[in-house]
């Protein structure tokens, strides 16, 4: 379809024309959007009282809104309980149903995505900045902050800029013990951490067509490092096949046209590309691991989580090296599954008796480790390996504590080493 | 809001980011006035026992990126600061910011022009940033209309509140 600028659209362009109820729209226009999809954690406890200082009653559609806790599950703390019981007793007084609770529960982003809440063409907001992940569902999925909750919740509806759209094609195969998280963690070595600022990613090619939903949630996840509105794949068999037995609304699966304007096109070839590393302090400071493991990085800490990297295939992948081996003397190691699902799949496979029969501590789910508030609370100088999404000063507890990012294979091997390890020399 | 801002100013660096701003470990604190006691903990830990109120932040590129926390912006509103400038800022903060009624400004090469300790003064309609001390400024593109708006408001509550309100009395009158 040909719009006014004599091109087609973009597939973010698509989705916010229809949030919008709009034929067509360009970057840089503002939307007023209807959301498909409100999701909150344990930031929504400040959303109520905006919510009620707008003077608003009830929730625009409780159908729409999930609330999935995953901090501090359990609470840890009493503030943490409070923000909780914040929670479930807004959640009783709106009417909302669908609150992922302690036993329940499991990172939001992963909430959204293993229980179909989150579909192709659906405009989608969060309350954490991990929201992009979701836009692996070939949605617009965006973190927004809990005022601007409040005004959803209220009225259905926010305001978006139209971004431009930054084209990622990716073409080639992935060599032995190389995953979706060194491509997301070289493109961000590319890209750097303001690249894509207010953009939208779009990532395309046969690389990525071949990617599982797993795979392609690692790599839409990180976009948010990118600074990105949304990062996200065009549906296809794969997104259709996910979802099919879960989708809680209907599809409306929307594609660049082949003639859509984008901002700028990067092309990268994974073909013959090795893991790689995101050193401290920025998730944009990547090199290629095998130059930084000759630098013998020795490591306190190892973590194997987060919503980038914590998902059952994730967990096979880390189980499969582990087994046999031990977890390096003086190495603490926490993995922490996404969600409660996981866990219980990890339980039944027999994951969780490999970690912890290694020397592991297999832990429930939660963010756990990656944000620095809950508990894997680095002490200063230490040095963690980790699997999550961010590596800035303070990310994980003490500001001169080094964090390097890293797929899960990799973090396996630098708990079974006690230094940083390319995942191929255990493989 | 005001149009002529004028203020004493911090300086920041490039990819401040929400942690250094306030760290995972205060998110469980919700009381704003709580909150401005650890704000730039990490960054800048003098500013929360010096910051005046009125007083302007300026940094480099990419300003509070990471997280979506808006207890960062709401430490910042808890202690009156005046107005953020940076080089560029990261999308979440700037819609926190702004929705919570703080005066945000993307100005390209802002953060060249000042010291800390300078007197920045912002013309919000002109689109200028002058620094009173060394007399150099930058321009910037005024805000959108859409935007001004929500300043001017007091932020994205008062907004609503009044579009709810509207809704409410069309709603009486039909």
């Amino acid at each position: 379809m040909n719009g006014p600028h004599g091109h087609g659209m973009t597939m973010a362009e698509k989705i916010l024309a229809r949030a919008g109820g709009l034929d067509h729209v360009v970057p840089g226009q503002i939307v007023e959007g209807n959301v498909d999809l409100a999701m909150m954690h344990e930031q929504g406890a400040q959303t109520v009282l905006p919510f009620h200082q707008m003077g608003a009653e009830t929730v625009w559609d409780p159908d729409r809104v999930v609330i999935a806790i995953d901090h501090w599950v359990p609470a840890s703390t009493e503030g943490a309980a409070i923000l909780h019981r914040i929670l479930r007793k807004f959640a009783a007084e709106t009417h909302l149903p669908h609150f992922y609770d302690v036993g329940n529960h499991g990172i939001c982003h992963q909430i959204l995505a293993e229980n179909g809440w989150v579909v192709p063409g659906d405009l989608a907001v969060g309350t954490d900045s991990h929201t992009n992940m979701l836009g692996a569902m070939g949605a617009v999925a965006a973190g927004i902050g809990p005022t601007e909750m409040a005004a959803v919740l209220a009225l259905g509806q926010l305001w978006l800029k139209v971004p431009p759209t930054l084209q990622i094609r990716v073409r080639g195969r992935f060599g032995r013990g190389v995953t979706a998280k060194d491509l997301i963690l070289r493109i961000l070595g590319e890209v750097k951490t303001t690249g894509a600022t207010y953009k939208a990613v779009e990532f395309t090619g046969p690389t990525i067509e071949a990617l599982s939903m797993p795979e392609r949630f690692t790599i839409c996840n990180m976009t948010t490092e990118m600074g990105a509105k949304a990062g996200m794949v065009a549906p296809d068999e794969t997104t259709f096949d996910y979802l099919r037995p879960i989708a809680k609304h209907s599809m409306h699966p929307l594609r660049s046209d082949a003639d859509a304007a984008y901002e700028r096109v990067i092309d990268i070839d994974v073909d013959g590309m090795p893991p790689m590393v995101a050193c401290p302090y920025s998730p944009d400071n990547v090199r290629p691991l095998p130059d930084v493991v000759r630098e013998h990085v020795k490591v306190d800490q190892v973590f194997l989580g987060s919503c980038t990297n914590a998902r059952i295939e994730d967990l096979r992948e880390g189980a499969a090296m582990m087994k046999g081996n031990k977890v390096a003397p003086g190495v603490r190691f926490i993995v922490s599954p996404a969600s409660t699902k996981i866990y219980a799949q990890c339980l039944a496979e027999g994951i969780i008796e490999v970690f912890t029969n290694a020397g592991a501590v297999f832990t429930n789910s939660s963010c756990s480790a990656c944000f620095g508030g809950n508990m894997g609370i680095l002490a200063p100088d230490e040095v963690c390996a980790s699997s999550s999404n961010r590596n800035f000063p303070g990310r994980m507890g003490a500001k001169e504590a080094r964090i390097y990012l890293l797929s899960p294979a990799a973090t396996v091997a630098a708990a079974i080493r006690g230094e940083l390890t390319d995942p191929r020399d255990l493989m | 809001m005001k149009d002529v801002i004028e203020g004493r100013v911090w300086v920041l660096g490039a990819d401040v980011d929400t942690d250094q701003i306030i760290s995972g470990k205060h998110l469980t604190i919700i009381d704003p006035n709580e909150l401005k006691k650890h704000v730039f903990e990490i960054a800048l830990p003098e500013f929360a026992t010096e910051a005046r109120e009125g007083d302007i932040i300026v940094a480099d590129e990419n300003f509070a990126c990471g997280s979506s926390r808006e207890h960062a912006p709401q430490a910042m509103r808890a202690i009156g600061v005046g107005a953020v400038v940076a080089d560029s800022f990261a999308r979440i903060f700037y819609r926190n910011a702004i929705n919570l009624g703080i005066p945000t400004i993307e100005a390209r090469g802002v953060r060249k022009i000042f010291e800390k300790g300078d007197t920045a003064r912002i013309e919000m309609r002109a689109g200028r940033i002058t620094n009173l001390r060394t007399g150099s400024y930058v321009t910037f593109p005024p805000l959108p209309p859409h935007l001004l708006e929500l300043l001017e408001a007091g932020g994205l509550v008062e907004k609503v509140r009044t579009e709810l309100a509207r809704r409410k009395a069309a709603a009486g009158a039909a």
